[in-house]
């Protein structure tokens, strides 16, 4: 099945989402929508995929024009889509969700279950996915799910996939098993649109490449551009890959983690018994799936979780048992994962977001009352430093981009004297060039002496800033390894695999062999 | 490499190795509150009701009817040996649940039960101990189930909205304005079917403004739920004071659903006439009940509604029309509330009186939750509601020791107890109170 859009606009707002973009996908390839973050790239699918009416334009499959009023009209042209958060309830089976919306019924409109559960196995069987027709979703792993989604849109008869952003989530053995699936299916005559901005996975299988820049296309690519090529392509001027630091001189041992351990409110083991030490002056990074322990980690060093048992010392204060406030007046600065729900208050002002740890004592506070004066001058100094794109001081929290709330936590956290500082998912969502000055005030605080903790979970982001790399997985520290250890053996240690393992397992199947010790924040070549 | 050392670096397989000895400290933590709970009442059982209940004395249960074709005698047992063997018991069960707890092993919903029940009956047995009167159980039990009608009705109501991610706090209203147009309706035509049907209009009108407000103006569904209560309260009451009590033979004397006494099976001891010697609007809940058990989990319909009610956008994205999916089920769960409001007059033949509801919408959002929207879960939650309320009024009539205000405290108490996690922890559908946008 051929799909064509011509010319699609979508305008919210003042903002121009969309602008005419043309695109052709042609049965059975691989074409890559490349862009970053906010590029436009999901307005353009939720369109195709009938959540959003264009405002121009038109959708044609096999040459002939429709209008897709609602999913359900994209499903019935052939239309499969598999969000980036997956569209799964949690609380169904596989099979019930695979039949949601298209509900095999016996009379009465009594569900037929079994009609169904053959219908996940017949899908799932042909590709090899090896999914239990019965089971929870909350109970299966990422990648499972992702398969799920996919069986999804094959029992719906999809000739065109569009994958948002579907390696987000995933290891990087569950990265290239995507791979291999979208291979396969494209052999099986689907032809799939795969969204992304990771430069890497586009240029390992697609067919074709599109660009696309502050919703317009900005031109196509071969696979066989080098990743810097299509880098400056989405971003629209030459970026330097990677991040220019020169090597860590760790001093003495800043921060030592014994035993840390933490149950939550299940009562089921969400860390269990962490230890590790950090310098002043390195940067560790915390790499790992979502959801092996590491937000827990974070929130453990900072007094966040109420069951938290072992030893966190700082300098040789013990921390566990503190207040937030005492671990933070230890100097400890922290960038949560969620910025735009943990990091700001939405509806403060840039003046006020900047003294939220800071409005009760000198030089803001005066008495009880707060000088705004002094605020407004703290304002001014640290949108300058920070780089904070924003009319005035006065911008709610919420009036900013992604990267410049990114910019605003960070000014707010390192305006203290730091002995430590944690950042979770310090760039997740950001464009490229905000990605380049967090890192590099992280390289910066650490140049100052800082201990600096980063949880991770994009490879590439541990591999540019890390001077160890600790791999989580289901709440244990499986590994501390040195920089520059191969993205293969990083990926089994993510799975479950202890160091030797990992490295024997790798030294086996070189997945690729180019990849093996390269230098981290060198671009590096797909075999 | 750098200055520290960590144990699983020098040792790739250490996490695996050390983790054994660890183990204990962070297991889960063991959860007290239902030993705990079941402790207090083997206690209660045994020093105030074995221990309180007079020497020697008798308590007198009867068991029938004088309608039932097969008259079983009145039992009479013995106060101090009866309460002492159900004291023992609900001890043994306690004794059970620590060790089920200790072990970390979950206990079936069964241990709960039974120890309500053997409380219950201990409990009688001391209130009617060497009392002249016998406790009538049959009676107790059908006027249990008249008061557990409206609840269990409004607990139906809530849980469609619910499932379907809507949360309803207005039953109270829909069963008020239920209540209200049945009687007027019936009044008017002179035949009390004629308010069967005119009910749940009232009550599907009312389920309309929450959902206009919820849905496409997308209003804190449950400000919305309190201000209907509040209107739906001011204007019955203005109609009943304006209008009603100047006319009420014309407007407010509803006729009475006919009992139907179903052969044979009313004849069964002790239960059959609660449950078959009753009027039309029993038995459509009976019906509700059982189609909407089935329908709910395991039809289109059902899936559907909670697949909008667990994860809209998933639904949204399959096709299914979510905010249409959320107007209709609002307007059914508001029209099962109406009919609810029925059984408050023509189900009893009463004019219709201002406030009358007094709070059952809200109890019956307590039943809902206490039967984990479970239509199945949520008829039970009522009947204990139900029971709990005729038994104060079998009590008064034996001559309790204990105050009946008192006692009309308790099934609340036991709700508070029962939702603080003694049958498990309860889990709402996700997406319940918010709004639905693209």
């Amino acid at each position: 099945m051929k799909l064509e859009l011509r010319g699609i606009t979508k305008i919210f707002g003042s903002l121009v989402a969309n602008d005419h973009i043309d695109l052709v996908v042609e049965e059975g390839e691989i074409h890559a929508l490349l862009g970053e973050n906010g590029a436009g790239k999901s307005t353009l699918m939720n369109v195709l995929y009938g959540f959003y009416d264009p405002d121009d334009g038109e959708i044609l499959v096999d040459d002939v024009p429709r209008t897709f009023t609602g999913p359900g009209d994209a499903m019935a042209a052939g239309i499969g889509m598999v969000h980036q958060h997956f569209m799964l309830v949690p609380v169904f089976t596989v099979a019930e969700n695979v039949a949601l919306g298209h509900e095999p019924v016996k009379g009465g409109g009594i569900l037929d279950l079994k009609v169904a559960r053959a219908r996940v196995r017949e899908i799932s069987e042909r590709f090899g996915f090896d999914i239990d027709p019965d089971a929870l979703i909350e109970d299966l792993p990422v990648g499972a799910q992702q398969r799920v989604e996919i069986i999804k849109a094959l029992s719906r008869d999809a000739q065109v996939l569009i994958l948002d952003e579907p390696t987000a989530v995933l290891t990087p053995q569950e990265t290239d098993e995507l791979i291999e699936i979208m291979r396969e299916l494209r052999a099986a005559g689907t032809s799939i649109v795969f969204i992304t901005h990771k430069l890497r996975e586009v240029r390992a299988v697609a067919d074709r490449i599109t660009v696309i820049r502050r919703g317009k296309v900005v031109g196509t690519a071969s696979p066989q551009s080098s990743e810097k090529e299509l880098a400056s392509a989405m971003v629209g001027r030459s970026v330097s890959l990677g991040v220019e630091k020169a090597p860590a001189k760790p001093s003495d041992v800043r921060l030592q983690v014994r035993d840390l351990a933490v149950t939550n409110a299940a009562g089921a083991k969400a860390l269990d018994s962490v230890s590790f030490d950090v310098a002043g002056g390195e940067i560790l990074a915390i790499a790992g799936v979502q959801g092996n322990g590491q937000t827990e980690l974070a929130e453990a060093i900072l007094g966040m979780q109420p069951r938290a048992t072992g030893s966190v010392r700082l300098g040789g204060t013990e921390l566990v048992g503190r207040s937030i406030r005492q671990v933070l007046d230890a100097g400890v600065g922290f960038v949560p994962e969620d910025r735009s729900k943990d990091g700001i208050i939405a509806s403060f002002s840039i003046e006020e977001n900047l003294i939220l740890d800071l409005h009760d004592r000198a030089p803001f506070a005066k008495g009880p009352m707060i000088d705004r004066r002094v605020v407004a001058e703290n304002a001014e100094r640290q949108i300058e430093q920070f780089d904070v794109r924003a009319r005035s001081a006065q911008d709610l929290g919420s009036q900013l981009s992604g990267g410049n709330q990114q910019k605003l936590v960070l000014a707010r956290e390192m305006s203290r004297p730091l002995e430590l500082f944690i950042a979770s998912q310090p760039t997740r969502g950001l464009d490229v060039g905000s990605i380049e000055f967090v890192h590099k005030r992280i390289v910066a605080e650490r140049d100052a002496g800082t201990a600096v903790i980063i949880v991770s979970t994009e490879l590439d982001e541990v591999l540019d800033l890390a001077d160890r790399i600790a791999v989580m997985y289901r709440g244990q520290i499986i590994g501390v390894v040195p920089a520059g250890t191969s993205r293969d053996v990083l990926g089994l240690m993510m799975a479950g695999l202890p160091l030797a393992a990992a490295q024997t397992e790798a030294a086996k199947h070189p997945t690729h062999p180019a990849d093996a010790g390269r230098p981290a924040g060198t671009p590096e070549v797909l075999s | 490499m750098s200055v520290s050392t960590d144990k699983s670096l020098k040792n790739p397989g250490g996490p695996t190795d050390d983790r054994g000895a660890l183990t204990g400290e962070v297991a889960p933590p063991i959860s007290w509150q239902a030993p705990v709970a079941y402790w207090v009442v083997a206690a209660l059982t045994v020093l105030v009701f074995a221990l309180g209940a007079p020497t020697g004395s008798e308590t007198t249960f009867s068991l029938a009817t004088s309608k039932d074709f097969f008259q079983l005698a009145p039992l009479t047992v013995p106060a101090g040996p009866v309460t002492i063997g159900l004291g023992v018991l609900v001890a043994a069960l306690a004794g059970y649940a620590t060790y089920a707890a200790v072990r970390r092993v979950k206990v079936g919903v069964w241990v709960p039960v039974i120890v309500g029940i053997a409380f219950l009956l201990a409990f009688l047995v001391w209130s009617g101990a060497d009392k002249g009167n016998a406790i009538a159980v049959p009676n107790m039990l059908t006027q249990g189930l008249v008061f557990a009608v409206p609840l269990a009705f409004g607990a139906m109501a809530g849980l469609v909205c619910e499932r379907s991610g809507i949360i309803n706090i207005a039953i109270e209203g829909q069963l008020l304005a239920g209540a209200f147009l049945a009687a007027v309706v019936a009044t008017l035509v002179s035949n009390p079917y004629a308010g069967l049907l005119a009910a749940p209009l009232a009550g599907a009108a009312v389920a309309a403004v929450l959902a206009w407000f919820a849905i496409t103006y997308r209003v804190d569904q449950i400000i919305v739920g309190v201000v209907l209560n509040v209107l739906v309260t001011g204007l019955t009451s203005f109609l009943f004071s304006t209008v009603l009590k100047e006319n009420s033979s014309t407007l407010n004397s509803p006729p009475r659903l006919p009992v139907i006494e179903i052969p044979l099976l009313s004849q069964i001891p002790i239960v059959g006439p609660m449950l078959f010697r009753q009027t039309i609007l029993v038995y459509i809940l009976f019906v509700t009940i059982a189609v909407l058990q089935v329908m709910l989990f395991r039809s289109r319909w059902g899936l559907r509604m909670r697949a909008v009610g667990e994860h809209p956008k998933a639904a949204d994205t399959v096709g299914i029309k979510v905010n249409r999916t959320r107007w209709r089920n609002t307007i059914l769960g508001g029209a099962i509330a109406g009919l609810g409001g029925a059984s408050f007059t023509i189900a009893l033949g009463l004019a219709f009186g201002k406030e009358m509801t007094a709070g059952r919408g809200f109890i019956a959002l307590a039943a809902m939750i206490l039967g984990r929207w479970s239509p199945r879960g949520a008829l039970l939650a009522a009947l204990l509601f139900g029971l709990a309320e005729a038994l104060r009024g079998t009590l008064s009539i034996v001559g309790s020791p204990i105050p009946a205000q008192f006692l009309s405290m308790l099934p609340y108490l036991a709700t508070i107890f029962a939702v603080a996690g003694l049958v498990g922890r309860v889990r709402a559908p996700a997406a319940e109170g918010i709004p639905y946008t693209k």
